[in-house]
C-alpha cells in the first residue's frame, strides 16, 4: 500500500503549479514528511525551484522535514489546553528531547508535532503518543511518560 | 499622454505607467526599498506610498496607475508619517550595528533613517538572533540585517534564473533562505553576487579576503603579486566619488605599488592569451574537433550555471580557463621560474569585478600540485576599503605603467570587461588565424551595447560565422533552450553572468547612478579605439611568451596550464 512519491506524481500527470500543495500532502501522507529526494522529484513535475516549494511548504504548519520518529509526540496547544496549563508541558518535552516543534530527535526515537485539538479537551492538558492519549498531564509527570517511551523504545 | 498634479504641479505622465514612474521622470523623489526597475512591482514595502485625492488610503505608488487628472501629494503629513513608522518597524528588529556593518555608509535603511528624521528607536521590538550563513567561498548572508524586501529572491530568481534563495516560514517568522536551510554553499547558488548588488542593507556582501591579503603584504617570506581585471580601471573611480566612465589604469597601478605589491599584472594581457587559446579552439572545432556552438568559459558563474542546470551541454564549454586562471598559473610557473622564484612563495591577488572569481580560484579543477594559482580575490569594493585602510587616495597617484611583461595588453583584451567583447576580440583573431589577413573594419558593432541578447553573422574566410553574446543568465537560459531545442546556425556563444557583462559583476560599487553602467562600457571601448594594438595576435607579450615558453596555442604546455575541465553538479535546484 506505501505509495511512492512516483506513484503520486504518476497519478497527477500535467499537474500545474497550483497542484503544488495537494502533491505535498499526499507525499507527507505516504512519507511521513517532506524529503529532499521529494522536493526534486516535485521540482522537476512542476517545473519550480527546490527553494520555492520548501518556502511554499514552511508556510504552513503541517509539513515536516525530517522522518517521523519511532515515537511521535502529538502535544496539544488548543485553547482548553492552554488554560490548562500545557505550554509548560510543551516546554517540559523540549527540554527532555531537546527537539522543536517539527523535529526528530537525533537517535530517531523521538518526534515532536504541536497540534490544536485532539478532541478530549475534558481531559486537557493532553498529549498523544503515537495515537495513544495521555490525559490530564503536568510537565512532571509528562517526563515520566517519556522516559516509559525511552525504555520499551531501547529494549525493542 | 495623461496629465496629473502631483504637489500642485503639473507633470506629464506615460500612457499605462505606474505613479512611481511618473514621479521619478519628473524629478520628484519617493523612497522605495522592494522596487525593482524592470521587474513587474510586488508592491510589499509600503514605502513608496502617496495620497491621491479621493482614494481612502494611501496608495503605493510603484504599483498604482497613473489616469487623466490625478491629484497627487508625495510629502503630506500623513504619507511621510506612514513611510517613518514604516522604517521605524523594520529597525525595531535590526541589529543597530551600523559601525561594524560592511555597508556602513552606504546603507538604504540608514539613507532612510536620516531622509525621515528617526532619530531614536522608538518601537523596542524583541529582536531575533539567527546565524550567519558563511558557507559559501563568495557571499556571507546575516539574517538579522534583512528587512525582507524580496530584492535578492528577485536578482537569483527572475534575472538568473537561479532561484537559490526564498521567501520561507510566515509572518514574523519569515526569512531569506535556501532549500531546506542548507546554506548557500550546497545550494544551487552561482556565486554571482548579483543579489548583493540590490540588497538595501548588509545582509549580504561578500565573502571579504581583505585580512588575508593585509597579512600577506605584511610577510616578508612571500612576494605579493597582484593582476587587474579589465573592468576595474573604469569602475574604481566611483568608489572615490568620481562621475562613472572615467578610466584610471595608470593611477591604479600606482596604488597597487604602495600597497605593496612586488609586481603589478594586467588581466586584460591574460584575456589577450584567452583570445589565442579559444579562438583557435573555435577554429578547430570548426573543422570537426568538437561539439558547436563553443560556449566562453571567463565567467564562474555562468560555468557553475551550465554544470548546475545544463549538463549535457558542458562538451560545448570552450576548455579555457578564464584570463584570471590563467594569469595565476602563468604567475606561478613562468614568472616564478623567470625570477627563480619557489611558486609557494608566490602571493598571487586578483582584483575583480566579481564575487564568483573566489569561487573559481579555489575549485579543485584550479589546483596545481596542491597549490592555488590565484591566493586571494579582492573585489572592487574590497580594494577601494583597502585603500582606505591605508590612508592613501587615488586621486593623489601620478600615472604609472603596469610591470612586464604580463601587464602589456591590446584594446581586445580591455573590451573583456562588457558584453561583447570577448566575442569581437575572438572574431578580430579567428579572422586572421583563418583568412592571414586582419579585419578590414576592426570594430563588430553588433555585438556592442546594452541588450542582453545580441546576435551577429560575421563573414570569416569562407564561412558565415554564426555569434550570440548574451549577459544575464535568465537570456542565457532562453538561448541555451534554443540550443537544446536543436539550432544549429549558431557557433559561437558568449555568456557573462552578470547583467551588462563584468562592469556590472558582483563586485562593483554598489547603488551606482543610473547610467554608470553604460559609461563605463564606452569607455572600455573608448581605450580599445586609442589603442595601437588591437588584437590578441598582435600583443608582443603574448607572442613571445607562446615563442619562448608554451610553444603554440593548444599546444600540451597549453592544456597543462590554461585549459580545465568541468563536472555536472547536483545541488538540490
Ligand atoms: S550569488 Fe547569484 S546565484 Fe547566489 S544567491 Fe545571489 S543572486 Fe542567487
Ligand atoms: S537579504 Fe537584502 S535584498 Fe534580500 S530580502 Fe533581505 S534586505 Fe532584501
Ligand atoms: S516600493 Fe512600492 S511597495 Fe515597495
Amino acid at each position: 500500500m506505501n505509495r511512492t512519491v512516483p506513484d503520486i506524481l504518476a497519478a497527477h500527470p500535467g499537474a500545474g503549479r497550483d497542484a503544488l500543495i495537494p502533491l505535498l500532502q499526499e507525499v507527507q501522507e505516504a512519507e511521513g514528511y517532506i524529503s529532499r529526494a521529494a522536493v526534486a522529484e516535485l521540482g522537476t513535475h512542476l517545473d519550480l525551484p527546490a527553494s520555492r516549494i520548501y518556502g511554499v511548504a514552511t508556510f504552513y504548519n503541517q509539513f515536516r522535514f525530517q522522518p517521523l520518529g519511532r515515537y511521535h509526540v502529538q502535544v496539544c496547544r488548543g485553547t482548553a489546553c492552554h488554560v490548562k496549563g500545557s505550554l509548560g508541558v510543551f516546554a517540559a518535552i523540549k527540554r527532555t528531547l531537546k527537539i522543536e516543534d517539527g523535529e526528530t530527535s537525533r537517535d530517531g526515537l523521538f518526534s515532536l508535532e504541536v497540534v490544536s485539538c485532539l478532541g478530549a479537551c475534558g481531559l486537557a492538558p493532553l498529549v498523544a503518543v503515537n495515537g495513544q492519549v495521555h490525559g490530564e498531564v503536568t510537565p512532571e509527570s509528562v517526563v515520566e511518560i517519556l522516559r516509559r517511551y525511552r525504555r520499551e523504545g531501547a529494549v525493542a | 499622454m495623461p496629465m496629473i498634479e502631483v504637489n500642485g504641479r503639473q507633470v506629464t505622465a506615460r500612457e499605462g505607467g505606474t505613479l512611481l514612474d511618473a514621479l521619478r521622470r519628473a524629478g520628484i523623489q519617493v523612497p522605495t526599498l522592494c522596487h525593482y526597475e524592470g521587474l513587474p512591482p510586488t508592491g510589499s514595502c509600503r514605502l513608496c506610498v502617496v495620497e491621491v485625492e479621493g482614494a481612502p488610503n494611501l496608495v503605493p505608488s510603484c504599483s498604482f496607475p497613473v489616469s487623466e487628472g490625478m491629484r497627487v501629494q508625495t510629502h503630506s503629513p500623513r504619507a511621510v508619517r506612514a513611510r517613518k513608522t514604516i522604517v521605524e518597524l523594520l529597525l525595531s528588529n535590526h541589529p543597530d550595528d551600523c559601525l561594524y556593518c560592511a555597508q556602513h555608509g552606504n546603507c538604504r535603511l540608514q539613507d532612510l533613517s536620516e531622509d525621515l528624521g528617526v532619530r531614536q528607536r522608538r518601537l523596542p521590538g524583541s529582536r531575533t538572533r539567527l546565524p550567519r550563513d558563511i558557507s559559501s567561498p563568495a557571499i556571507v548572508r546575516d539574517p538579522d540585517k534583512c528587512i525582507l524586501c524580496g530584492r535578492c529572491i528577485r536578482a537569483c530568481a527572475e534575472v538568473q534564473t537561479v532561484a537559490a534563495i526564498d521567501f520561507t516560514g510566515r509572518g514574523s517568522g519569515t526569512r531569506v533562505d535556501t532549500a531546506f536551510g542548507e546554506g548557500l554553499n550546497i545550494s544551487s547558488c552561482i556565486n554571482c553576487g548579483q543579489c548583493v548588488m540590490v540588497c538595501p542593507t548588509g545582509a549580504l556582501t561578500e565573502r571579504s579576503h581583505l585580512d588575508q591579503v593585509e597579512s600577506a603584504l605584511q610577510d616578508p617570506d612571500l612576494v605579493p603579486v597582484v593582476q587587474v581585471a579589465p573592468a576595474i580601471s573604469v569602475s574604481l573611480a566611483e568608489l572615490f566619488g568620481e562621475k562613472p566612465g572615467r578610466d584610471v589604469e595608470g593611477a591604479l597601478n600606482a596604488l597597487l605599488r604602495r600597497l605593496g605589491f612586488a609586481r603589478v599584472f594586467d588581466t586584460s594581457f591574460s584575456a589577450d592569451l584567452t583570445v589565442m587559446e579559444e579562438a583557435s579552439e573555435l577554429v578547430a572545432r570548426l573543422q570537426g574537433a568538437g561539439p558547436l556552438p563553443l560556449m566562453t568559459s571567463c565567467s564562474p558563474g555562468w560555468i557553475k550555471f551550465v554544470e548546475t542546470f545544463y549538463p549535457d551541454l558542458i562538451p560545448n564549454l570552450s576548455t579555457c580557463k578564464s584570463p584570471q586562471q590563467m594569469l595565476g598559473a602563468i604567475i606561478k610557473s613562468r614568472f616564478a621560474g623567470i625570477q627563480g622564484i619557489d611558486p609557494a612563495r608566490i602571493y598571487s591577488v586578483s582584483i575583480m569585478p566579481c564575487t564568483a572569481k573566489k569561487f573559481e580560484a579555489g575549485r579543485s579543477e584550479m589546483l596545481r600540485g596542491g597549490l592555488v594559482d590565484v591566493d586571494a580575490v579582492l573585489t572592487t569594493r574590497e580594494l577601494a576599503e583597502l585603500v582606505r585602510r591605508r590612508g592613501l587616495k587615488l586621486g593623489d597617484q601620478a600615472p604609472e605603467p603596469a610591470d612586464m611583461p604580463f601587464g602589456r595588453r591590446s584594446g581586445a583584451g580591455k573590451i573583456f570587461g562588457a558584453s561583447g567583447g570577448v566575442t569581437e576580440a575572438a572574431i578580430r583573431t579567428a579572422h586572421f588565424l583563418v583568412t592571414g589577413r586582419e579585419l578590414e573594419d576592426l570594430t563588430v558593432e553588433p555585438v556592442r551595447g546594452p541588450e542582453g541578447i545580441k546576435r551577429a553573422r560575421v563573414q570569416v574566410g569562407e564561412l558565415e560565422l554564426g555569434v550570440a553574446v548574451v549577459s544575464g543568465l535568465g537570456n542565457a537560459r532562453r538561448l541555451l533552450d534554443e540550443i537544446r531545442e536543436g539550432r544549429r546556425d549558431i557557433h559561437f556563444v558568449e555568456v557573462m553572468t552578470c547583467p551588462g557583462g563584468c562592469i556590472n559583476g558582483g563586485g562593483q560599487p554598489i547603488g551606482t547612478r543610473p547610467g554608470a553602467i553604460t559609461a563605463r562600457m564606452r569607455a572600455l571601448y573608448r581605450i580599445d579605439k586609442g589603442e595601437t594594438v588591437r588584437t590578441a595576435h598582435a600583443n608582443p607579450a603574448v607572442r613571445s611568451l607562446y615563442a619562448d615558453f608554451l610553444g603554440e596555442p593548444l599546444s600540451g604546455l597549453s592544456h597543462e596550464l590554461l585549459h580545465t575541465h568541468y563536472e555536472a553538479r547536483t545541488p538540490l535546484r
